[in-house]
């Protein structure tokens, strides 16, 4: 099933603002998504991406302020929300001690996927690591968890995935390969991508669109293209060094 | 297999203990404390099976993958509850056996009173284990000891491996607060008379009662504290 670009966001956040105490994490930040898009979520530790993707996954209560994705509020639809999205990140894992397959069925079976065994092969076969299925996870090299990781985060054929440095620790054969397959899935299947990474090289290839975040706010935001432009600079690394540094891009 | 060797361990042990008991004319202290060991390891299993299972996500780091995951918290308990259940019942059967092969020690003495016995142990060990996994929740690593210092905190005063009486009597009252404390005492009764002592199940019953409906609302609202804190969050990315 191809989906249709729509015109509406397939994730909306309002004003979105998320306090530890005297700490601001998330201060009053509003953004969106549209279907299809890649957009790639930047900024330095501690700008506040880490939870922007707990407060977009639920994990963590917003202070104030309002997130719908796919058209329904967060908090009043979280687990209808959560049967068409997913995540995956360099830091988590799955059990070491089942199997690929029997980490991927478990999975499988919480998001109610029909004919697991064979979306498990396609999974496995799209990230090229067909050989691991039986293999106990705790076996497998880091590259190859990473992997497994990302086939758990599409099992579910998802509307909107969030990744989380999905490439960290894969070397740059595999990660192109994965690049390269979550471009294709992106064109085949109209998946929105919340991509985070630290390699900015990365993020001008496979982002439509970034939000650079400081502090918990957002100081840039557009095509990669266009805030190099706006910051004269060659290179995201470069924009990037400067905004940590607390420079700033735009007017 | 660890859910078979520490009480296979204990079963060896407090066996030989009693062996000698039994050598020195106490006879009773065979079926007290073989049945101790087995009706204890049932609190046991049925507690750590919430703790550790929850507990083991966040070791591996797939705590976030299960919270993520379209399934309410609730069904995530009630499935590492049943877990208990299966855990306990296999390991009691196992125990059941070896303490019959080995001496001579027949759990089925305990007649009707068995089954009802154990189900108020297992939903004893829901109660304290639910609490356990909000307090881990709340506090991370931290708080991992209590996975197996709870049910030690608790052994002294439910009268597992002697009778209610051995305790003063101001503890007395603190024991009587427990629902194992009864069923500790109600398989002792049972044992010694060899009919099915089935009053203490009342108070365990009303006990267990209380004790899951107030340890449900307690985890219920730490969870609902460690989402607006960002404990959980913080806990599913260490």
């Amino acid at each position: 099933m191809n989906r249709e670009p729509e015109a509406e966001p397939v994730i909306a956040v309002e004003r979105l603002t998320k306090r530890f105490g005297d700490v601001t994490a998330v201060d009053d930040l509003s953004f969106f998504a549209r279907r299809g898009e890649i957009l790639g979520l930047l900024g330095p530790n501690g700008a506040g991406k880490t939870t922007t993707i707990q407060l977009l996954l639920g994990l963590t209560r917003p202070t104030s302020g309002r997130i719908e994705i796919l058209g329904m509020d967060l908090l009043r639809h979280r687990r209808e929300i959560l049967q068409r999205v997913n995540f995956s990140s360099a830091y988590i894992s799955l059990p070491f001690n089942l199997s690929v397959r029997e980490n991927l069925d478990v999975f499988g079976r919480l998001y109610g996927v029909a004919d697991r065994r064979r979306r498990i092969s396609q999974l496995l076969e799209l990230f090229e690591i067909p050989e691991v299925v039986d293999t106990v996870t705790g076996k497998l090299s880091s590259g190859q968890v990473t992997r497994v990781n990302l086939c758990k985060a599409f099992l579910n054929d998802p509307e909107v995935l969030f990744l989380d440095e999905p490439t960290a620790s894969l070397d740059p054969d595999i990660a192109e390969k994965v690049r390269n397959a979550l471009k294709r899935v992106q064109r085949e299947r109209g998946v929105t991508m919340i991509y985070t990474s630290h390699n900015m090289r990365e993020i001008e290839l496979v982002c439509d669109r970034v939000i650079f975040l400081s502090h918990g706010r957002v100081v840039a935001e557009g095509t990669p293209r266009e805030i190099l432009e706006r910051a004269d600079s060659e290179s995201l690394e470069k924009v990037f060094i400067t905004i940590a540094r607390g420079g700033r891009i735009e007017d | 297999m660890e859910i078979f060797f520490w009480p296979v361990m204990d079963l060896l042990v407090w066996g030989f203990v009693t062996v000698y008991f039994q050598s020195v004319a106490a006879p009773r202290a065979v079926l007290f404390l073989l049945g101790a060991v087995i009706f204890w390891d049932v609190f046991y299993r049925s507690q750590q099976a919430i703790t550790l299972s929850l507990t083991e996500e966040i070791w591996v780091r797939n705590l976030l993958n299960v919270f993520i995951a379209p399934v309410r918290v609730g069904e995530v308990v009630l499935a590492t509850c049943l877990l208990g259940v299966i855990r306990a019942v296999l390991s009691a059967a196992v125990l059941g056996v070896l303490a019959y092969v080995f001496y001579a020690f027949d759990l089925l003495l305990l007649g009707p009173a068995l089954l009802p016995y154990f189900a108020s142990l297992i939903l004893f060990g829901w109660a304290v284990g639910m609490v356990t996994m909000a307090v881990i929740l709340r506090f991370g690593h931290a708080a991992e000891a209590l996975i197996w210092g709870t049910p030690f905190l608790l052994q002294p005063i439910s009268a597992v491996f002697y009778p209610l009486a051995v305790l003063p009597p101001w503890l007395r009252s603190i024991a009587r607060l427990l629902p194992s404390t009864h069923i500790f005492e109600g398989m002792r009764a049972t044992l010694e008379t060899g009919r099915p002592a089935l009053a203490p199940l009342v108070p365990a019953l009303g006990l267990n009662v209380v004790y899951l409906a107030l340890a449900g609302g307690f985890f219920g609202w730490m969870m609902k504290r460690v989402r607006e804190k960002g404990y959980l969050g913080r806990l599913a990315m260490e």
